[in-house]
């Protein structure tokens, strides 16, 4: 990241003493600046809204009782793991707050149910397992139910239908997820293969 | 099929809000005080953010400013028209894996940049909204629990990345144009 921003002010400079558009570039700054804080203010109203929606869905269990719901499915996902590990339940809560869009909920969750995998880990202790692996790929494809920080930049920037975007948005998560899942159960397989 | 999950689109969200509502009620939950208490972290949320949208939008910017987006449009993305994927979005796609915020930073410039109802700032919304930062969430999870041989983890995160960004085009073409 470090080198791509150094990059992008570097070179928009240069470039810009090519085109002959260095005033522009520098008029950038100004009017970009200021549109940054516009969005960043109008995000705090719709996060705002969103986080407290959710919040009572933290307080009345129904996350919790989500994550029972898809708690059998993880058994499948996750065979090589007791069928009574604690890492369970830790798991499905990770999964349905990012579903919600609670990343800083879900974080904990998440460290939790890693550490509960390395207890039933059986290699080295710096080696990840197969849970762990199939654990971070669903982390990565990023399943959610409600993108509330995108809705909110296309409704601080006046788009006409900005929840037109959640179907599309839940087809391509959904299948990016099933897409990691599957992927790691082969790359599971072909690693151990290799490593014999 | 595509006007019912549009209308799909619509519902969606009140009902999710409601039936949130509806068992908070009747689990007895304070919804008033709850909801207050959580609104809050939308204040700290979007400050935080602030420091990286002006890193991104001001770099970003300017880049475009200096007319480097179309010199490069005009010679290297010749392919991506091809397929109807709009140049601005190639940014976002190679930043999505690698920082949440400056994807976040990027999606906002390309919606002021476009307009909100533009088919780019449609498509990039859909990548914004189904990614999440591979990177951090390897440097994260892996990190607190010790682990430094990482086996295919990284590469399963980083497959699963552009099949998303894959499916995006091939699903906004089907839903937006």
């Amino acid at each position: 990241m470090n080198y791509i921003f150094a990059f992008l002010i570097l070179s928009s400079v240069i470039i810009g003493a090519y085109t002959g558009r260095l005033q522009e570039v520098v008029n950038s700054i100004f009017t970009s600046s200021a549109l940054a804080v516009q969005v960043a203010i109008g995000l705090i109203g719709i996060m705002g809204f969103w986080l407290g929606v959710v919040k009572i869905a933290e307080k009345s269990g129904l996350i919790f009782l989500f994550s029972k719901l898809i708690s059998p499915f993880l058994r499948l996902i996750f065979n090589e793991l007791p069928k009574n590990s604690s890492a369970f339940s830790n798991i499905a809560l990770n999964i349905s707050a990012n579903a919600l869009g609670l990343t800083n909920a879900a974080t904990p969750f998440g460290i939790n149910a890693m550490k509960d995998l390395k207890k039933e880990s059986k290699e080295n202790n710096d080696t990840a397992t197969n849970s762990m692996c199939m654990f971070l790929a669903m982390n990565t494809a990023g399943f959610q139910l409600v993108p509330a920080a995108v809705l909110g930049i296309l409704v601080v920037s006046g788009a006409k239908n900005p929840t037109e975007i959640i179907i599309p948005t839940f087809i391509v998560t959904l299948s990016a997820f099933i897409f990691a899942i599957f992927t790691s159960k082969i790359f599971a397989k072909f690693w151990k293969e290799r490593a014999k | 099929m595509r006007e019912f999950l549009s209308l799909l689109s619509i519902w969606i969200l009140p009902v999710i809000i409601s039936f949130i509502i509806i068992y908070g009620v009747i689990k007895k939950v304070p919804c008033y005080e709850t909801f207050v208490e959580g609104a809050k972290n939308g204040l700290f949320v979007s400050i935080k953010i602030l420091p990286y949208l002006v890193a991104i939008i001001v770099s970003v910017s300017m880049f475009r400013a200096s007319g480097a987006i179309e010199l490069l449009s005009e010679k290297l993305f010749g392919i991506l028209a091809h397929i109807k994927v709009p140049a601005e979005t190639l940014p976002l796609m190679l930043t999505r894996s690698l920082s949440g915020s400056a994807t976040l930073g990027i999606f906002s410039d390309i919606v002021n940049s476009t307009g909100a109802d533009s088919y780019a700032a449609k498509l990039s919304a859909v990548i914004t909204g189904s990614s999440e930062t591979t990177f951090y969430v390897l440097a994260v999870y892996f990190g607190a629990i010790g682990i430094k041989k990482i086996k295919y983890a990284l590469i399963v995160g980083l497959l699963a990345d552009l099949f998303g960004i894959f499916a995006a085009i091939f699903v906004c073409r089907y839903f937006f144009t």
